[in-house]
């Protein structure tokens, strides 16, 4: 009987903590689906971050460190100088990559390291119960901008993807989004050329997955992948901004 | 008349900073401070404050931001918690020796390795050599109380020193208990304007903050931050004094429950001092002479008053929810007995207890334990081992 559906093998069998309808669950299976595929599950170190994936190392089938709030690029700089054979990526939210850690992710990017960099967008800090982040879109409500985002009081998002692509280090650079079957069948591809760059050598590699947040949204599961597109799709273009036709 | 409410400990940090309305709050989420800044930014939303409040990037910046806007001559105030303290580090020290009275809101979390969220002292104890003022606070109560003070001991012109308010994270900072608060009107009249001597843009005495100085003043500028520290004891007394005399509750530089005829006695900060009232009263019902004495202000360490109280008794425990990895005892005992050496204060037997570290949840029968232990000592006159740790697996 042919198999249709199995679950990735990078992916331990134990059921995921997060909110119902949030897409980090589905960004996990994307990546160790990714494992399987390239068969570096032996040699693969994953980095965890602090905010509601920080127990990731739970569910991902390989051997993780844990590191302070935004230093994943920096711990997983060190991880690949030691061994340069191991596949190293990082999971980061956008707290995590665009506000605490945004020196380390630009200075990753600027030397080049062969690492890749799963950057999940969810434009509000999850973890601690959806305070405004740096990715949180104009006239967004948060906790801590009850009235929506003001240009004029909290200036405005940032968009990492077209930041980090003006770094000569950065060769691969692609925004996707989880809203969808075909935006996460293209989500998963884009994901598994940001590994095969590391694998080929080539340099830091970087993949923003806009994704949903509806515990913190005040959204239901569907209403939240809707935001997605209607919302943050518009102002995160999706797209390829660096090393489309990079070899690997 | 006194307003009668009932919040957490992280709302009652947070309404005291309405009440005091500083100019600028930067502050960057934390568990489990971030009640405080976010109910702090629904009061700048809602117009109630007219405070500039920066939703900063990271602690570090919180900080930075805060010794900006307190140079600039206004009154700056953020809040945080372990890693979110740790960050801030570097700032710290240099919002001290700027002699900036930037004043913080710290709730108590164990500061990571390994990844924890809950309660211990190892945030705060770290920052203990920093240069800041440090007030501790059993309840929701206490912390508002040394919010409401710390402007004025920090802003004192003899001290000129950033204040920490610690209370416990989740056991004080999430719990609803009873509060009175003071009227909007007595605080701000309590509080008064900050006028600082030096600020920047003052066009008659332009100065620069926090520049270089090496060998030739260095010594001398930290010699003065010393003689600061020394004076915002006095200056902490009178500004105690006068809140008592608006509202009935008086606060000196520690608390002592039950100890004039004790034999034994525990030292103890924050939320666990609760816990050892209420075994203190258990045991008084049963004849046993204990008491405890609580710190509220370990910066600047009241070394006099303390070893005096602590000389009359027999045996004392000193309980610290932060542990030092020096072989040697938890930051509260190695300061306490020091103290007590240098005071010649030799007459109690002291031992020490790391408890608590990681939340480890404090039982009234584990503060028995202690009593126990101590009353024993007191009885036989001997201590079978010093360092001790309470209610751990071993
Ligand atoms: C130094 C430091 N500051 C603050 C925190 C508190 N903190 C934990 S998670 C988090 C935000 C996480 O947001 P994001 O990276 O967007 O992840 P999400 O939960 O949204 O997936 C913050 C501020 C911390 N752990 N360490
Ligand atoms: S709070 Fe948001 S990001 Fe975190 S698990 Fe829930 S839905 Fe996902
Ligand atoms: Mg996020």
């Amino acid at each position: 009987m042919a198999t249709v559906f199995k679950r990735p093998h990078a992916l331990i069998d134990v059921p995921l903590h997060y909110c119902p309808g949030c897409t980090h669950g589905i960004v996990h299976r994307l990546i160790a689906e990714v494992i399987d595929e390239l068969g570096i599950e032996g040699k693969t170190v994953g980095i965890s971050p602090v905010g509601c994936t920080y127990n990731n190392y739970d569910y991902f089938n390989c051997d993780m460190v844990q590191a302070a709030h935004g230093r994943a690029p920096a711990v997983g700089t060190g991880v690949k100088r030691v061994n340069p054979d191991n596949i190293v990526f990082t999971y980061q939210g956008d707290g995590d990559l665009a506000a605490i850690g945004t020196a380390e992710i630009v200075h990753a990017a600027t030397r080049g390291e062969n690492i890749t960099t799963i950057f999940v967008n969810n434009a509000i800090y999850g973890m601690t119960s959806g305070q405004m982040a740096p990715t949180t879109l104009m006239n967004q409500v948060t906790t801590t901008s009850p009235y929506g985002r003001k240009p004029e009081i909290h200036g405005f998002p940032i968009k990492v993807c077209e930041m980090l692509s003006t770094l000569d280090g950065a060769v691969f650079v692609e925004r996707v989004s989880t809203h969808d079957i075909k935006n996460i069948m293209s989500a998963k591809k884009a994901i598994k050329k940001a590994f095969q760059v590391q694998m080929a050598n080539k340099g830091f590699a970087i993949v923003e997955v806009l994704s949903a947040c509806p515990t913190n949204w005040g959204l239901n599961p569907l209403e939240a992948l809707k935001w997605i597109q209607d919302n943050m799709v518009p102002f995160y273009p999706l797209g390829n901004f660096k090393g489309k036709d990079l070899e690997v | 008349m006194a307003i009668r409410e009932r919040m957490s400990g992280n709302e009652a940090m947070a309404v005291a900073m309405k009440q005091i309305n500083p100019d600028v709050v930067a502050a960057f989420p934390i568990t489990p401070s971030t009640e405080v800044p976010q109910y702090f930014s629904n009061f700048v939303a809602d117009g109630v404050v007219d405070t500039e409040f920066v939703a900063v990037e990271s602690e570090h910046s919180a900080m930075s931001a805060c010794v900006g806007a307190q140079a600039a001559g206004g009154r700056a105030m953020t809040a945080t918690s372990a890693n979110g303290l740790a960050l801030m580090w570097e700032i710290l020290y240099i919002a001290a020796c700027s002699r900036l009275p930037i004043v913080m809101a710290c709730v108590n979390r164990t500061l990571s390795g390994p990844l924890n969220i809950h309660n211990d002292h190892s945030d705060s104890m770290g920052a203990r050599d920093s240069g800041w003022v440090q007030l501790y606070s059993e309840n929701n109560q206490e912390a508002y109380d040394n919010m409401l003070m710390a402007n004025r001991i920090g802003e004192h012109p003899d001290v000129m020193l950033p204040v920490m308010v610690c209370q416990d994270g989740f056991i004080t900072s999430h719990a609803i208990e009873n509060i009175e608060l003071v009227e909007d009107d007595k605080v701000k009249a309590f509080v008064g304007e900050y006028n600082p001597k030096d600020y920047l843009l003052n066009k008659a005495n332009p100065i620069s903050v926090g520049p270089l100085d090496l060998q030739a003043h260095c010594f001398e500028h930290k010699r003065q931050q010393a003689e600061a520290m020394k004076n915002a004891k006095k200056v902490i007394l009178e500004v105690s004094e006068e809140f008592a005399k608006m509202t009935g509750r008086k606060y000196g530089l520690f608390e002592e429950y039950k100890t004039e005829d004790a034999e034994v006695a525990v030292v103890i900060l924050n939320s666990t001092a609760g816990t050892a009232k209420y075994v203190i009263d258990q045991y008084r019902a049963e004849g046993k002479k204990i008491g405890l004495i609580k710190p509220r202000v370990f910066r600047p360490f009241p070394v006099d008053e303390l070893t005096a109280a602590l000389s009359k008794f027999k045996a004392v425990a000193v309980m610290d929810k932060a542990d030092s990895f020096n072989d040697a005892g938890g930051p509260l005992f190695t300061e306490v007995t020091s103290a007590m050496f240098a005071k010649g204060v030799f007459g109690p037997k002291v031992i020490n207890y790391i408890y608590g570290l990681g939340g480890r949840d404090v039982r009234s029968t584990d503060i028995e334990v202690v009593f126990n232990e101590l009353l024993k000592i007191a009885e036989t006159g001997t201590v079978e081992s010093v360092y001790n740790y309470l209610g751990v697996r071993e």
